[in-house]
């Protein structure tokens, strides 16, 4: 290696580790501050209620959906399993909403335990698969809870 | 391998050569896309929607190493001066950069009927969309900077800069809760995808990699011509 190269490995080495220290400091803040939707259980405990439009996110929980056809309000719980949330929404569902799978509701807290929702999200998994193989994996008891 | 770094090389490849990649990669983004389209099929939630995936999915990986190859290249050009090497980041931008907006376009197709939302902004789709602008301030500062050299340090630091978004996007489905699933296809663990849909996938991803090899290449021969031209004009001056 050249000296005028060693100078420059030298100075680029220098500058690669300031800049992992500046990457580390940021990745520590978005921490802090990068939650694109709260569970429950985070609502539960936090000491003051969050003011303006959150996003909570879970399950919706089994035998909890039911609308109110005339008014077309849906409500539904949103549970992490250990907290449930009460959500109450006007307005379209997504294709992939169903009992038991996940969703992200953004909107407003009325108290607590009560979410009155704008905006429902589906939230996708990371499986695939074609119908026939999820029925016959279904059949056969090798139906992984995680699928649903 | 030392004669690889001599500009010059590239014109040993004849027109023979472009021909048949050519060739190949339209045959296999055709059988892939026949595959994906047609065969392979719908998934057990999703539908008929799942075969988006199939464009999205190699795009966003392919958008992802270039980015990181350029990045790679930007530092032996900024450390050891080797001409080549900026050439190879140069021509790569343009691809990367088509790709990462096919990423951003297919996804929000596939995200408005299952999400309920053509865009979010949560992790994975924000940095994504940051790497579209790495690309455009890479490419604008090769475009506005009119000296080579000059040109050659702005747009190398760029891509060097922006090697630290390469894996904020990777892990961002794993260190923060994101509307977007965390991936299906893992170097460690089984494929959380069914073979008959992880095939078409994989047979789309080499189509486009070769895709990009041509292009790449065709671009690269005709970097290396106008880098020749500058340095002509510069000496006729």
């Amino acid at each position: 290696m050249s000296p005028a190269a060693k100078k420059r490995t030298i100075y680029f080495l220098i500058s690669i580790i300031t800049f992992i220290i500046i990457a580390r400091f940021v990745y520590v803040s978005l921490n802090a501050n990068t939650v694109y939707f709260f569970s429950p259980t985070d609502l539960k405990n936090i000491s003051e209620k969050p003011n303006g439009i959150i996003r909570v996110g879970g399950l919706v929980k089994k035998s909890s959906f039911a609308e109110n056809k005339q008014k077309q309000i849906y409500s539904f719980v949103i549970t992490d399993l250990n907290n449930d949330i009460y959500v109450e929404y006007k307005g379209l569902l997504p294709n992939l909403f169903q009992e038991e799978k996940g969703a992200i509701v953004e909107g407003k807290l009325k108290d607590k335990k009560f979410l009155i929702g704008n905006k429902i999200l589906a939230k996708h998994d990371e499986n695939y698969m074609p119908p026939e193989v999820a029925d016959a994996l279904k059949k056969s008891g090798k139906w992984n809870k995680k699928y649903d | 391998m030392f004669s690889l770094l001599q500009l010059k090389k590239i014109f040993q490849l004849g027109d023979n050569f472009f021909y048949w990649l050519k060739i190949i990669f339209l045959s296999i983004i055709i059988f892939g896309l026949i595959l994906s389209l047609w065969v392979s099929p719908k998934d057990y939630l999703q539908g008929e929607t799942v075969r988006i995936m199939y464009v999205h999915v190699p795009a966003s990986w392919l958008a992802l190493m270039i980015f990181s190859a350029m990045g790679l290249f930007s530092i032996i050009t900024l450390i050891f001066k080797i001409r080549v090497f900026t050439l190879y980041a140069k021509s790569l931008a343009p691809i990367g950069f088509t790709f990462s907006l096919i990423s951003v376009f297919t996804g929000s197709l596939w995200g408005q009927p299952t999400w309920g939302t053509f865009w979010t902004w949560d992790a994975r789709l924000t940095s994504m969309l940051v790497l579209v602008f790495l690309y455009i301030f890479y490419i604008l500062s090769w475009n506005v900077i009119k000296n080579f050299f000059t040109a050659e340090k702005i747009s190398s630091i760029v891509a060097i800069l922006g090697l630290a978004n390469i894996p904020i996007i990777k892990f961002s489905v794993e260190w923060w809760n994101t509307l977007h699933q965390p991936a299906s296809i893992k170097l460690t663990e089984a494929p959380a995808i069914h073979a008959s849909m992880l095939t078409p996938l994989i047979i789309m991803f080499v189509g486009f990699a070769f895709f990009s090899l041509f292009i790449f290449l065709v671009r690269y021969k005709s970097e290396v011509l106008k880098l020749k031209e500058y340095n002509l004009k510069k000496s006729s001056k």
